[in-house]
């Protein structure tokens, strides 16, 4: 790395002037330290992630995203920290690739762990630097000096100051970090300035409000839906009815009356395409085609389970054994076991995919995107418009919702590919019914787990197995071709990825092992039941299974389990929020199910705790099962959450809310549903998600600080043990275990016999 | 086969040559060049192209343009005052209730009919009036505190 104040000063001799702002009554004067111009969009370079502004505010460039759970909030808290300045004075640009570094676009619950860090590193830095300049200016040493709201002075002395904004403002920093040479979520940089130790924080731990919100409730923010451009025509898809058919040929006279309509076709990608809005629906709508005559490529829902359970494994891991699962299970004085089943999930966000791409042969074409991940983005229409990634500027555009590799990439690559065959700046939005029945999907699977128990009713042996579709049959982004419905509806060669996963948590059975078990794609191309990266990505449906398996084996060895918990579990910080959620909710301790009943009323209580990513995260879950109806309500969680230090305990809460709303609707309601043509959950009645007269009453979080802990994520793990925490409290309530996800009536009604 | 269809939005008279069976959603989008309300399913289901016709809510993309009439149409922008939150969006605001924000108009513009009939209404009340609307972010629990905040304002 290299320190380099002054430099420009020195050798244009202006340093000198310095002394003038230390005479009384002096006025501000223009900045001299850093250079004029910024420097290159480098990660290395200092420039890239922090601007002081002339009139001494800040500006910090973020190649992460925030989806309207506030770490952009988060992040400016942290920047403030380390620059010791007022919060109100930094602004934080995300989602344009011309001014930030790709630091993964949202990703995996890292935005504060792993983009928050790293922009506080290099807030750390610009501080750093700024002292360094002071000095020179003020003729002080560094150590010297003391700084409170972007004014630096002398300790011994406080008329000898200059703000930031004398220093730098409105020029660039010159200086380089240390880069970890990673792009995406790993990419950290450091340098002289070290963070501040936690004993002095004064803004991290505060909740500043967000400020995205007055804009949205106003009906006054543009969303990708919004962008419009000169010459701009409306794309629509035209997918085929049974998975797999190509069109063979279309019948342009069926369009001809709607004014401007024009097809794009290609392989097996169609799409039409018409100045105003409504005539390209109309088009796509009309529009006769002759498909391919394909066999229908998926098995009858009902048989999904059995499908799985018999398919070829493509792909095993394992972690590695600990103890010998063998010898336990051959000494067990009784083992228990069970089977647990998970459907194919939709991000089905409240609005399909949209995006803009205007594509210019030569200059800058430009991609408008609600994608989480805009400059993957930018690098994959960069790929379909055959241009070098520097060619291309992605733009993000407030979107409908982001969980995860939603429909929004598909839809950026469509639109580029329409874009270069006409011409013309294009935006292309899915219809509802592609929005759900055409997202790349979160996978099914089955999990089984069996326990060895030894005579005194310890639990000796621990064995836990997944095998279901790969959560990632396309990437988690759309950098590439092959990961998007365009790419290979065009033909382009798949990148098929086989992941899994295994239980996140701490018990220390004496033996154990866990392992997975990934099975080829029902279609390998063009399906509407690929998969990929769902909010949580696999952990929802692993700790269903794992952590109801635990109050399984917890009631056949008669504990209590809460109890059954903290017995097994080894990590201190495991421990703490399984009691911290147990206390706050009232836990009744209980080694059956209770079946408490007024009137047709059942209620009853649940635990599940996981760790994700070095979150910890456990709650209890108290539900009211309506014996006729066979209705769930989750009238309250109780969620004790510790993601390490809190950065902003409101928005902390808020998110976690969310994740509650949202995974109760998954746990409670959505299954992907499919006949053996196509997926036929195609709008909100066929894929319904949680209503309002069904919402929680009550979400009680309580937040674990552990200020001595860095932080790490919170937009995905308390989605993890949820399902579990509802079955299990759907258990007491009831005596009804459920194994199979979502919840519906009709298989609580099931289990009532 | 268009039509000279005349509308009142937001307080501004419109004339515009359009499908009479367009919805009103494309009309206040395409023709008219309003940003929201949203495209979210186009089938009634969601509440995202919410607007008032009258004071009442209706769902503009599942409303022939040609069935509006002499109606007076609201939009969320156009619910404001002189730029001043309506005390719904102010609660809204004060609760910092929306995650990606997209389906807003559904329940802004719901609940603030709601009040107008129901000033102080209950729980129950509150989750039948805003029943059928979606938000995929699960806000909701925020929407029924800013609700049950505009309520006492
Ligand atoms: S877009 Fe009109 S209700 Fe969904
Ligand atoms: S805030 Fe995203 S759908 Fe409601």
């Amino acid at each position: 790395m290299t320190i380099n104040i002054n430099r420009r000063a020195l050798l244009t001799g202006i340093g000198s002037l310095t002394v003038s702002v230390l005479l009384p009554g002096a006025s501000a004067r223009a900045a001299t330290f850093g250079a004029a111009s910024k420097p290159d969009l480098k990660p290395e370079n200092l420039s890239s992630y922090i601007t002081v502004n002339a009139d001494g505010t800040v500006t910090a460039y973020w190649g992460k995203m925030d989806m309207g759970q506030g770490t952009d909030i988060g992040c400016i808290q942290m920047v403030a920290e380390e620059l010791d300045v007022p919060v109100e004075k930094v602004t934080l640009v995300q989602g344009d690739t011309i001014n930030s570094v790709n630091q993964g676009g949202a990703s995996g619950s890292t935005g504060i762990q792993q983009g928050g860090v790293a922009i506080q590193s290099a807030a750390a830095e610009a501080r750093y630097q700024l002292v360094q300049m002071a000095a020179q200016a003020l003729n002080v040493p560094a150590d010297q000096l003391s700084v409170v709201n972007g004014v630096i002075s002398a300790k011994s002395d406080a008329s000898k100051k200059i703000s930031y904004g004398e220093l730098i403002g409105g020029r660039h920093f010159d200086t380089q970090l240390e880069w970890n040479k990673q792009i995406g979520n790993a990419l950290f940089v450091s340098g002289k300035g070290k963070i501040k130790p936690v004993a002095e924080h004064k803004v991290i731990g505060t909740s500043p409000p967000r400020r995205d919100i007055a804009g949205k409730v106003m009906g006054t923010v543009d969303y990708i839906c919004d962008i419009k451009l000169p010459g701009m025509v409306h794309g629509r898809m035209v997918l085929p009815p049974i998975a797999g058919a190509v069109p063979l040929s279309f019948d342009k006279a069926s369009v001809a009356d709607i004014p401007g309509v024009e097809i794009v076709h290609e392989n097996a990608f169609l799409a039409v395409t018409a100045p105003k809005e409504w005539d390209a629906i109309k088009a796509s709508q009309k529009l006769k085609v002759t498909w391919s005559d394909v066999k229908p490529p998926f098995p009858d829902q009902k048989a999904i389970y059995d499908h799985i359970r018999k398919a070829p494994s493509i792909k095993r891991e394992t972690l590695p054994d600990v103890g010998n699962i063998d010898e336990a299970f051959k000494g067990a004085a009784k083992i228990v076991e069970a089977n647990y089943e998970w459907p194919f999930q939709s991000h089905a966000s409240m609005a399909p995919g949209c995006a803009v791409v205007d594509y210019k042969p030569e200059g800058t074409s430009t991609l408008w995107t609600s994608t989480q991940k805009p400059h993957f983005g930018r690098d994959g229409v960069a790929n379909s418009l055959g241009l070098p990634a520097e060619k291309v500027r992605g733009i993000y555009a407030n979107g409908p919702g982001s969980y995860g590799r939603n429909d929004s990439g598909d839809a950026a690559a469509a639109a580029a590919v329409i874009s270069k065959k006409l011409g013309k700046p294009v935006r292309l939005q899915f219809m509802r019914h592609e929005g759900t029945g055409w997202d790349p999907k979160g996978p099914a699977s089955v999990h089984s787990a069996r326990a060895a128990i030894d005579k005194d009713g310890k639990v000796i042996g621990w064995h836990f197995e997944s095998k279901g579709f790969s959560r990632l049959d396309v990437d988690s982004n759309e950098s590439q071709p092959a990961h998007t419905l365009a790419g290979q509806l065009l033909g382009v060669p798949l990148k098929f990825n086989p992941q899994f996963g295994t239980p996140e948590e701490s018990y220390g059975f004496a033996n154990r092992r866990k392992g997975w078990d990934v099975i080829a794609p029902l279609l390998e191309r063009n399906s509407p039941l690929r998969t990929s990266h769902l909010r949580d990505p696999v952990g929802p449906q692993i700790a269903f299974a794992s952590e109801s398996f635990v109050d399984e084996v917890a009631f056949a060895t008669g504990r209590d389990p809460v109890a059954f918990r903290l017995d097994y579990l080894t990590d201190p910080r495991d421990k703490a929020v399984v009691q911290a959620a147990a206390e706050k909710a009232g836990w009744q301790p209980h080694t059956a199910a209770r079946k408490q009943m007024v009137g047709d009323i059942a209620t009853g209580q649940g635990i599940a705790y996981s760790q994700r990513s070095g979150t910890r995260v456990a709650m209890v879950a108290e539900v009211e099962v309506n014996r006729t109806s066979g209705k769930v309500w989750v009238k309250k969680f109780t969620v004790a959450h510790d993601s390490g230090l809190v950065i902003n305990p409101h928005l902390l809460t808020m998110c976690v809310e969310g994740n509650m709303v949202q995974g109760t609707s998954r746990a409670l309601h959505e299954e992907v549903k499919f006949d053996n043509k196509s997926v036929t959950s195609v709008d909100w009645m066929t894929y319904p998600i949680l209503d309002m007269t069904e919402a929680p009453a009550t979400i009680d979080v309580v937040i674990v600080n552990r200020p001595d802990v860095k932080p790490s994520g919170a937009g995905e793990p308390s989605m993890r043990p949820m399902m579990a925490a509802i079955a299990n409290a759907i258990y007491d309530a009831t005596g009804v275990r459920m194994r199979q996800a979502p919840f519906t009536p009709e298989r609580l009604k099931a289990g009532f016999v | 086969m268009t039509k000279r269809i005349e509308l009142n939005v937001d307080g501004k008279a419109h004339a515009i040559d359009v499908d009479p069976d367009m919805p009103l959603l494309y009309a206040l989008r395409d023709d008219i060049g309003l940003r929201n309300p949203r495209f979210g399913c186009g089938l009634a289901q969601c509440g995202a192209c919410t607007v008032w016709i009258d004071g009442e809510p209706v769902r503009s993309c599942a409303t022939p343009v040609d069935s509006v009439g002499a109606g007076k149409v609201t939009t969320l922008a156009g619910l404001s005052k002189d730029g001043k939150p309506h005390k719904i969006q102010q609660a809204f605001i004060d609760e910092q209730v929306p995650q990606c924000g997209y389906c807003l108009n559904g329940w802004v513009m719901t609940s603030a009919a709601l009040l107008e009939k129901n000033p102080k209404p209950n729980d129950a009340q509150i989750r039948e009036a805003l029943s059928g609307l979606k938000c995929r972010c699960g806000t909701h629990v925020a929407i029924m505190r800013a609700v049950k905040r505009a309520a006492q304002a």
